[in-house]
Formats: C-alpha cells, sequence, structure tokens
C-alpha cells in the first residue's frame, strides 16, 4: 500500500490572502504525484483540524505570511493531536522569521520552509517524512 | 472490535481511517466487505454529476445547508482526476464545503480518481457504503467534472443530479445521448445568469420528446443558484421525493444489475489476468493465431 499517493493538505491559516505560495505549491505536489486538498483561504485551526481528520491526510501544510504564526500554528498542531492525530506530518511555509522557528518546532512543526524553497525539496523531505499507512 | 463495528460510534476518526484503507485497496478488507454492506443503513445514495465548472461543489455545499437544516446528517464523497501521468491530483471541491468542516454532523471527503475513467475512483462505491453504515444520510457523491462518457455515477446513485449551466441552452439539441439519460433530475445552475428560464424549458421540451426511457417520465429541470440558495430548497425536496421512485422493485432491481455486472466485469478482468494462461494467449492474439473473444473464453474456461 506504500504506492498509493501521499495525500497532503494546504491550508491558509488566518486572514491574509497571500494565497499564491500555497497555489503553488499544491500544483508542484500534484506535478510531484501527491494528492492535495486545497482549503482555500482565510481558515480557522479549527476548520483545518477538522478537515485533516476526515480526510485522514499524511501531511498538514500550513501556509501562512501574515505575522500570526505564532498564534495559529501551535494551536493548529494542538487541535490536530486532540483529533487523534499524533502521527500526521505538519509543515508550514510563508514568512516566518528565524528566531520564531525553534519555537514552532517545539510546538510541534516539523518543519519551516520559506521564500524561494524549491518544490522538489518540499516533495523529498514530504517523501521522507510522511507518515504512511503500516 | 472491528473497523465495521467502530462506524457504529458515528465517531469520525475511525471512519477517516476506514477510508484510507479503502481507498488503497487494502486486502484485509475484503473479508470485511459483506459486513459493511450488512451494515448499511439505507441512507439515500445521490449522485451529483455534470460539467467541469458547472457548480456541482457549491450546489452540494448549499444543500448540504438545507439538509443540515432539516436534521439529517450529511455525507459527502467528492471525486476529482488523478493526472494520468504523475498520478497526483488537486481535490478542489473541499474549498466550497469548508463552511461545513467543523460541523459534527457532515462528514466530506475527497477521493482522487486513481486512474479510473468513467467520472468516479474504483473504490467509491465501498466507500459510500461506509459512509452509509456510519449513519450519514444522505450519501452524496460528487463525479469529477463529466463530459458525455463518464456516467458510472448512475450505476451506484440512488438519485442523479445532473448539474448544468445556461450556456448548454445553445447545445441543447444536440446533447441527446450520455448525462442528460442518466438524469433523474436536472439542476440548470447559476441562474443568475441569463438565459436560465430558456434553457431549462429548452431541455423540459427535449426531454419530453425523446425516446429512451420511454416508461419514465421525463426528469424535472429545476432553476437554481448555488451562490445564494434560490432553488436549492426546491431541489433538495425533489431529491428526497425521488428516493421512493428509486426504490422501487424495477429500479432497485435495475441498479443491482448494472452493479453485478460491472463487479462482474472486473472480477473476470482481475482473475484473467492474473491465470497462467494470461501471457501466452496475449501472445497468441498479438500474433492473429487468436480472437480476441475466444481467448477471453480459454481464459475463463480455464480457471
Ligand atoms: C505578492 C505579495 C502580495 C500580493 C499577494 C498576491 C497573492 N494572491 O498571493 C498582494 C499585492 C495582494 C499583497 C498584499 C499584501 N501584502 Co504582501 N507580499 C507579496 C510578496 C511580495 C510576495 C509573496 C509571494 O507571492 N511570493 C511567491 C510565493 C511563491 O512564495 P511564498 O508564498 O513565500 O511560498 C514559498 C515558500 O514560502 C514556501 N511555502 C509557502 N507556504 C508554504 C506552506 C508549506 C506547507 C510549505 C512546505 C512551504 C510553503 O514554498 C513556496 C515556494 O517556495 C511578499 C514579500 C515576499 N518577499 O515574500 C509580500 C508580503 C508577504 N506582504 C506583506 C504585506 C504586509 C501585505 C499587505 C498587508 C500590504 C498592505 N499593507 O496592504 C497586503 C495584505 C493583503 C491581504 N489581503 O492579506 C508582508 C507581510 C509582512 C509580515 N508577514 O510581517 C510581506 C512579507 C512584504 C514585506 N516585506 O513587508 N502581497
Ligand atoms: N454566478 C454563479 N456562479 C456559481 C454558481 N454556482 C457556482 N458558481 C461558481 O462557479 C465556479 C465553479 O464552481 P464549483 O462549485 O467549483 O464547480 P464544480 O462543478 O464543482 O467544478 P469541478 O468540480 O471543478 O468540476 C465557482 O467560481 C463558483 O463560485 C451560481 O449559481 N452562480
Ligand atoms: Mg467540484
Amino acid at each position: 500500500m506504500t504506492d498509493t499517493p501521499i495525500r497532503v493538505l494546504i491550508a491558509k491559516p488566518g486572514l491574509d490572502g497571500h494565497d499564491r505560495g500555497a497555489k503553488v505549491l499544491a500544483r508542484g505536489l500534484r506535478d510531484e504525484g501527491f494528492e492535495v486538498i486545497y482549503t482555500g483561504l482565510r481558515q480557522t485551526p479549527e476548520m483545518i483540524a477538522d478537515a485533516a481528520e476526515q480526510e485522514d491526510v499524511d501531511v498538514v501544510g500550513l501556509s501562512i505570511l501574515s505575522g500570526a504564526h505564532m498564534a495559529l500554528l501551535p494551536r493548529t498542531v494542538q487541535l490536530l493531536r486532540e483529533r487523534g492525530m499524533d502521527d500526521v506530518l505538519v509543515a508550514a511555509g510563508g514568512i516566518i522569521p528565524d528566531a520564531d522557528i525553534a519555537k514552532l518546532k517545539d510546538a510541534g512543526v516539523a518543519e519551516i520552509f520559506g521564500p524561494g524553497t524549491s518544490i522538489g525539496h518540499i516533495a523529498s523531505y514530504f517523501r521522507e517524512h510522511a507518515r504512511r499507512e503500516a | 472490535m472491528n473497523a465495521v463495528d467502530e462506524l457504529a460510534s458515528g465517531e469520525r476518526r475511525p471512519l477517516a481511517r476506514l477510508l484510507t484503507r479503502i481507498e488503497s485497496g487494502d486486502p484485509e478488507l475484503r473479508a470485511l466487505l459483506p459486513e459493511l454492506f450488512a451494515a448499511g443503513r439505507g441512507g439515500h445514495v445521490v449522485g451529483i454529476t455534470g460539467p467541469p465548472g458547472s457548480g456541482k461543489s457549491t450546489l452540494v455545499n448549499a444543500l448540504t445547508g438545507e439538509w443540515r437544516r432539516r436534521g439529517r446528517r450529511v455525507g459527502i464523497l467528492a471525486v476529482d482526476p488523478s493526472s494520468p501521468y504523475t498520478r497526483g491530483a488537486i481535490l478542489g471541491d473541499r474549498i466550497r464545503m469548508m463552511e461545513h468542516a467543523a460541523d459534527r454532523d457532515v462528514f466530506m471527503r475527497s477521493m482522487a480518481s486513481r486512474g479510473e475513467l468513467g467520472g468516479l475512483a474504483a473504490t467509491t462505491w465501498i466507500a459510500a457504503a461506509a459512509l452509509d453504515a456510519a449513519g450519514y444520510d444522505p450519501v452524496v457523491i460528487e463525479t469529477v467534472g463529466a463530459g458525455q462518457s463518464e456516467v458510472e455515477i448512475a450505476r451506484l446513485a440512488e438519485t442523479t443530479v445532473v448539474v448544468e449551466v445556461p450556456e448548454m441552452g445553445d447545445e441543447v439539441q444536440a446533447i441527446k445521448a450520455g448525462l442528460l439519460e442518466v438524469a433523474d433530475i436536472i439542476a440548470v445552475n447559476k441562474g443568475d445568469r441569463p438565459g436560465a428560464d430558456r434553457a431549462a424549458r429548452q431541455l423540459r421540451a427535449m426531454l419530453s420528446t425523446a425516446g429512451g426511457r420511454i416508461e419514465r417520465a421525463p426528469p424535472p429541470v429545476l432553476v437554481t443558484t448555488a451562490t445564494t440558495d434560490e432553488g436549492v430548497a426546491t431541489l433538495a425536496d425533489a431529491i428526497d421525493a425521488h428516493r421512493t421512485a428509486a426504490r422501487s422493485p424495477i429500479e432497485a432491481r435495475e441498479r443491482a444489475a448494472s452493479q453485478v455486472r460491472r463487479a462482474l466485469a472486473d472480477l473476470a478482468a482481475r482473475r484473467a489476468t492474473a491465470a497462467p494462461a494470461w501471457d501466452e494467449t496475449l501472445r497468441a492474439v498479438a500474433d492473429r493465431e487468436l480472437d480476441p473473444l475466444t481467448a477471453a473464453e480459454r481464459l475463463l474456461d480455464g480457471w
């Protein structure tokens, strides 16, 4: 069953309308063979966690350029864990200052990808770290 | 407790996990299939199909709001196409349905077609049975944006809604086959655009004279605007009303025949390709020593 495509949810928590990166990522990952569920703009952590639970994705990818990442990303991770999604890989990208990265990792965000990251690099990271069905 | 028993709790997580196993073709589930079907609670299986971009997802979202107001628990499967080259997919139907994401009585799952033609994934019928066993009613299935040949949904759904747009009016006379033929209800969506009523009239006129399902009344043609809920309650009424007709012995039997025929074809193909004589048979057909029908007969008889 490991040959079934990896399922990724791409979500934009918070209120910013910067969706170019999320869309580039969604298309790029599709071209890399992933199944990408894109939930669109302006999602609350609750909506994202609920969607991830129903979709039973292997990866939750959060794109955020608004500066509100310290409020929204740990909360999303917490809600995912509360729903029993302990093994889902949570990754983030967008505009996130280096100073915040360690704190976000402590909160359960596995990795953070800033501007200019190649899709190929992100795809390899997901392939390596995504939870897969046994 | 096995995976089917767990569905009775109505919780989302066991259902979501089971759907993943169904999609990936987990061989252990084969043995659970009879139990899964026996656990069905008779939820109304409703198909939503129609051309790309006609508003299927937006309409499912609006219908879900209406059904929730009526106290129903709504299960949704939305299928989008996989790329034949990379096997990847963008599953975008959920964007239009996020307002229901946190509603505990709505379960929505995106599925990639994973190489299957016909508008559904090969496992969508099993996924629908899982939603039914989990107590969702209706179980709504949105197909891939369909052309004229993606009519697999009619096999599975008790009620098939074909979603068209006003602009189709100009082509009504040309569209006689395919999608419209499997429609139990037609929604001319984007009713806020010019020509919707005219398109609906043309469709009605065409369907009342078209041959085909002679013994059946022509499907109702309704105008909807999914973005404003206009006409959506009427559409929900029409879908609910069709449930009784869909469950008449004749209709139920016809659907069963279609489903078993499909399963039979799949099974025969799977067994034949696994048969030891498969390679040799292919060679013989390729070298024109054997015609395809005789080849198939031999493969079947060889089991
Ligand atoms: C284009 C842009 C806009 C466009 C957005 C168009 C759109 N639909 O996306 C417009 C003009 C609308 C816009 C508006 C605004 N913007 Co602006 N915008 C930018 C800009 C110049 C580029 C962003 C972009 O599209 N990059 C291209 C994409 C492909 O890259 P990306 O998003 O970074 O994504 C890559 C990686 O980050 C990563 N990635 C991203 N997400 C994810 C997720 C996962 C899971 C993974 C693995 C990887 C990943 O992968 C991608 C590929 O490498 C940035 C500056 C910058 N250099 O980033 C400012 C910037 C983001 N904007 C900013 C601001 C302040 C605004 C406004 C508030 C300005 C204003 N005062 O009006 C408004 C707000 C609009 C709104 N509604 O939210 C600030 C944000 C500051 C902050 N966070 O503290 C920035 C950083 C500019 C700055 N230096 O001040 N903006
Ligand atoms: N004006 C108008 N636009 C609508 C209506 N319903 C849907 N739309 C818009 O039509 C576009 C496509 O809607 P979707 O619901 O994604 O269509 P779809 O049929 O699900 O599309 P696919 O799944 O990609 O085939 C979106 O921009 C919707 O906002 C409507 O009643 N009126
Ligand atoms: Mg859709």
